[in-house]
């Protein structure tokens, strides 16, 4: 069993969201970088459960950027994980993204490849949907529970209104959600054997990105906040018929 | 030259967010000068051509059986030959979980620049830019699709339906349907309730409503608001309430006209998943909540004295006894 677990660095969720250049920069000064939550705590974390289980599984992570990853890679490295390779590229678009890493699945002869459902920052949605596609391999997205049995897997997947069980033959794509695993904390003897873990860095493969990011901009802000009185509640109700009209 | 519009349906009726999608569609074919179109895998209870009156003049089927549910890598190659047949310039679905299975391998397939969440229409006036949610909702992005062919899926309840007159034409499409890869072994629907991303209105409660024993008030008030019902992070862990009902960065992020929280502080991470609601109404005994900054209206005061004033009130306004 070889598994390729994708992830990505995002902005630690409490950092500050700030623009330069015109609008066209992301601020980073400042910002605590972390492993995007859903590539950690679901798509790795199920991925060393699955190791935890068969021991002779080869797990490996990848991620697309610039040396600035390496400290996010290693402490993903740090939970679990064999070893990690780097695409040595800023990422562009999700069709760039995915376009490295199927280079790097196609190379590797990988079973399974796990992502998160998507970033908590660009919140695309779309590597891992797009990887699958590059790779003709099926592609289940939001999946909140995986379980392996020889070359075939059983998911569930939320749909429409609700989730399916379903059975997809090996290999496979999964976007993975909550329900998959539980959070991790990693302890002192994972960080000390993270340093030795190889990371190997490779170059990119030429891919025209699809997209481009024009310029940003933040929701005009709030008008503040109208009170009413607990013992009045009533008023609640009159102001958001009224006033708001959405009731 | 057209644009296609991917028509989602569950239980043998349309999805709301497809007529949203629809309507989209055809506001945009419009601002092009081309023709709208529509595209159907599998069957429904309603008149297909009377889908017209959301501006598509054709509607392009498959009514085979087995594409009543999900199956996104058939639904990617199908609704891929029609894009190519009918000469699609452009491809709209709704960003909700059967557009997250299939838009990003319609990308990889056609080689067509995808955005994801797309918040309003397209400017073409120099190029072909869309705007979309980022940063879990506390930023915008504009982003410039520059290949032939442009997917986009729109974000649930942010494009108004807009309907007029007329009647579409319905195309019976001949393409094989193979044999499916994933194979459905069961399926579990909640049926009745509305869904929490379709609803307009969602009534929410957090730790402050003590236990799950406690739920009866925001079940009632969000039943004669016509409202879903949903919940913070802590309450989905402690089993509260089903896991399906968390709304947040690690749940649900949904975009309601009107979001009540009753009893939830408003963290970070909490905020993630709501702040693109048009309206937020939060309720807490605590005057420091951090929700209230984010709140259009508030009221501080013990939820278990409020929900029944509420309810009452609607009740008026609603001339329920």
């Amino acid at each position: 069993m070889k598994i390729l677990v994708c992830i990505s660095k995002t902005p630690d969720t409490t950092a500050k969201i700030a623009f330069t250049d015109n609008n066209r920069k992301f601020v980073t000064e400042g910002v605590q970088w972390i492993l995007n939550p859903y590539d950690e705590w679901y798509a790795l974390v199920r991925a060393i459960e699955i190791k935890e289980k068969d021991p002779a599984a080869v797990l490996r992570l990848v991620m697309v950027g610039g040396p600035d990853c390496d400290v996010v890679i290693r402490k993903a490295l740090a939970l679990g994980g064999d070893e990690a390779i780097r695409v040595n590229t800023e990422p562009v678009d999700s069709f760039s993204v995915a376009s490295q890493i199927a280079a790097i699945a196609k190379a590797g002869g990988y079973d399974l490849i796990l992502t998160g459902k998507e970033t908590i920052d660009f919140n695309g949605a779309s590597v891992g949907g797009m990887l699958a596609g590059l790779l003709e391999w099926p592609f289940i997205s939001l999946a909140a529970k995986l379980d392996l049995a020889g070359n075939s897997a059983t998911l569930v997947r939320e749909v429409e209104g609700g989730e399916e069980t379903v059975e997809v033959k090996l290999p496979l794509v999964v976007g993975c959600q909550k329900g998959m695993a539980e959070q991790r904390i990693p302890n002192m003897k994972g960080i000390m054997g993270a340093r030795s873990k190889p990371l190997k860095v490779v170059e990119p493969v030429a891919v025209e990105p699809l997209t481009e990011i024009v310029s940003f901009e933040l929701p005009p802000s709030k008008k503040g906040v109208k009170m009413v009185a607990a013992d009045n509640a009533e008023e609640l109700i009159t102001l958001l018929h009224d006033e708001a009209k959405v009731i | 030259m057209s644009v296609l519009v991917f028509i989602d349906h569950s239980d043998g009726s349309i999805k709301k967010t497809s007529f949203e999608a629809l309507s989209y569609g055809a506001a945009l074919a419009k601002q092009t000068g081309v023709s709208a179109e529509g595209v159907l895998l599998g069957t429904v209870s309603e008149d297909l051509a009377s889908l017209g009156k959301y501006g598509v003049q054709k509607i392009h089927q498959l009514s085979q059986d087995s594409l009543n549910q999900l199956d996104a890598e058939q639904y990617i190659r199908i609704i891929a030959t029609i894009a190519e047949s009918s000469g699609a310039t452009e491809i709209i679905l709704s960003h909700t979980n059967t557009g997250r299975a299939i838009a990003p391998g319609l990308s990889a397939r056609l080689k067509a620049g995808l955005v994801t969440g797309a918040t309003a229409l397209p400017d073409t006036t120099n190029g072909f830019q869309v705007k979309k949610n980022v940063f879990s909702g506390k930023a915008f992005c504009t982003v410039s699709i520059k290949t032939p062919v442009k997917i986009i899926s729109l974000n649930p309840n942010v494009y108004p339906v807009a309907t007029g007159t007329g009647n579409a034409e319905i195309t019976q499409e001949n393409i094989p349907v193979n044999a499916a890869a994933v194979i459905i072994k069961s399926v579990s629907k909640a049926s009745g309730e509305i869904l929490l991303t379709e609803a307009e209105i969602v009534v929410s409660g957090g730790r402050g409503m003590k236990g799950p024993e406690n739920w009866g008030p925001i079940e009632e008030l969000a039943k004669l608001l016509h409202a879903a019902t949903a919940c913070s992070r802590p309450v989905a862990d402690a089993g509260w309430r089903p896991h399906h009902e968390h709304v947040g960065q690690t749940g649900i992020a949904i975009a309601p006209n009107l979001y009540i929280a009753i009893g939830i502080s408003g963290a970070i991470q909490h905020l993630a998943g709501v702040n693109r609601s048009k309206v937020i109404v939060v309720i807490n005994k605590d005057p420091e909540a951090p929700f209230f900054k984010s709140a259009d209206y508030g009221i501080v005061g013990d939820a278990f004295e409020v929900l029944p004033k509420l309810i009452q009130a609607v009740k008026k306004l609603k001339g329920v006894t």
